[in-house]
Parts: C-alpha cells; structure tokens; sequence
C-alpha cells in the first residue's frame, strides 16, 4: 500500500468522521472540506486529474462556501434543534441510524470481496498518459456526450435560476 | 500499486458514513452535508472503476454527477432558507406539514 494512498485515505475518513459527529454546524462544514479535499487527493492519485481539479474547484471551492454561507444565514435555530428532542428518542435513532448505515456497509464489503471481476488481473491496456487522457475527456465530451453535456447546461441555468426566485425575499404584495 | 478493492472499501466506509448522519441528524444543513458526502462517495467508486479498465466514460459521468450535485446544493440551500425564513427551525421534525 503506498505511503500517498493511506495519507489521503486516512485525510479523507477523519474530515468525514469528523463533519458527522461535531456539533457546531460550522465545524462541521469545515471538516467535510477537509474530507473533499482530500477525495480530491485520492482523484489524482489515480490519474483522474480533470476530475480532481474539477472536484477542488466545484467542490472545496464553491460547494463549502455555499454551505457555510447557509450556516450563517440561519443562525439562531442551532440552539433551539438541540433542545427539544427527548433523550431516549435521540438514543434509538442513533441505534437505528448505526445499524443501517452497518448493514449498508456490511453488503457493500461483501461485494467487494466477492467479485470474480475485481480479483481477475486488470486491464492489459497500457496506461494512458493525462494528456492523452485529457484529451479523450474532451473528445468524448464534444462527440458522444453531447446531448448530455447541453442537458446539463440546461439544467444548471434552470437550477440557478430556480435557487434565486426560491431564495428572494418575498414582499408583501403592494395592493 | 493500490489495489483497486482498497478505494471500494474506503468509499463503501465514506457511504455508510454518510447514511448513518442522513439518518441520525435532525438538522437539515447536516443531512445536506451527508448527503454531499455519500454522492463523493460513488464518485470514488467511479474514478476507481475508470483507473482499473483505462476507460474515461466513468470520469465523464463523474463530471456529470457533481454538474448534478451542484445544481442540487444551490437548489437546495435555497429551499433551507426560504424554511428557516418561513419556520424559524432547520430541524426536519418540525417541518411536517406533508405528513399524516
């Protein structure tokens, strides 16, 4: 196992751990960049650098500071959610929420060390240099994924659009 | 050389991670956040998948994922503060109008 894997691998686990269990919101967000970021590392570690770079951009850049931003525009309902739910409610959920969440991972572990196809040598392909593989990306994209890529154009205008009536502040209406 | 079994495991961790907060946290920023995480984690999964067979289709859709995943926050930190603006609360129990 290479040095680079655990270190992100390790980065990545405890940002994760770290923005589910933490109590104040902002803490939370932070730690969760951490655990993107470090996806990020993982991105490149694996020769994905178009996606890596797209992830530190998207993700640690814009996605965070949209969260936090959330955070701080709602303040004030932190301390009101923590008071109100009864002790042995929140104990059962966090049994019930466990046990999900180890039965999830308990089938996806067994996939995983089952498969005929991930314990079959890999590819004989020979390894694509990044700018090869940069180029393949951009190539796909322009030819056989077109039509999706416009899709996704489309969509994204509508979604922004959408989040700006949905987030404007509405006036009482002038008679 | 890391096998590619190992990015599974830890993305399968990453996932279940993300379950377990989407289920045990009543604050709806936090059940954003989880689920932001769970999508990273079958982004992992891909990009993986895309190293072992030398192939870009998978980087491709993880490219659409995040256009997805990023139309989805904007959208949805819009929806959590037109909640807070109209109910004062993020926490999701007491947002039930929809509920029997």
């Amino acid at each position: 196992m290479s040095l680079s894997f655990l270190i992100l691998a390790l980065l990545t686990l405890g940002g994760a751990v770290a923005a589910m269990t933490l109590h104040r919101l902002v803490h939370c967000v932070l730690a969760l960049t951490v655990a993107l970021a470090g996806l990020a590392g993982l991105y490149l570690n694996l020769g994905a650098q178009f996606v890596g770079l797209a992830q530190i951009l998207v993700y640690v850049g814009a996605v965070a500071i949209l969260i936090v931003f959330a955070v701080l525009l709602t303040r004030g309902a932190e301390i009101a959610s923590q008071m109100d739910s009864s002790r042995q409610g929140r104990f059962s959920a966090l049994a019930g929420g466990v046990a999900t969440a180890a039965a999830v991972f308990a089938v996806l572990a067994w996939v995983v060390l089952h498969s005929p196809t991930l314990s079959a040598p890999a590819a004989t392909m020979t390894q694509v240099a990044p700018q090869a593989a940069m180029q393949q990306i951009g190539d796909a994209l322009m030819r056989r994924y077109v039509l999706p890529l416009e899709v996704m154009g489309l969509m994204l205008t509508a979604a922004l659009i959408g989040a700006v009536i949905l987030a404007l502040e509405e006036k009482p209406e002038a008679q | 050389m890391v096998p590619v079994s190992y990015y599974l495991v830890l993305a399968a961790i990453l996932f279940s991670i993300g379950v377990a907060a989407f289920l045990v946290k009543r604050n709806i920023i936090s059940i954003f956040m989880s689920i932001e995480l769970m999508l990273n984690a079958v982004n992992l999964t891909f990009v993986a998948f895309a190293h072992q067979w030398h192939q870009v289709s998978g980087q491709i859709f993880v490219f659409f994922v995040m256009v997805v995943a990023a139309a989805e926050a904007a959208v949805g930190l819009a929806i959590i503060i037109a909640i807070f603006r109209t109910r004062n609360t993020l926490n999701v129990d007491q947002v039930d109008l929809m509920k029997l």
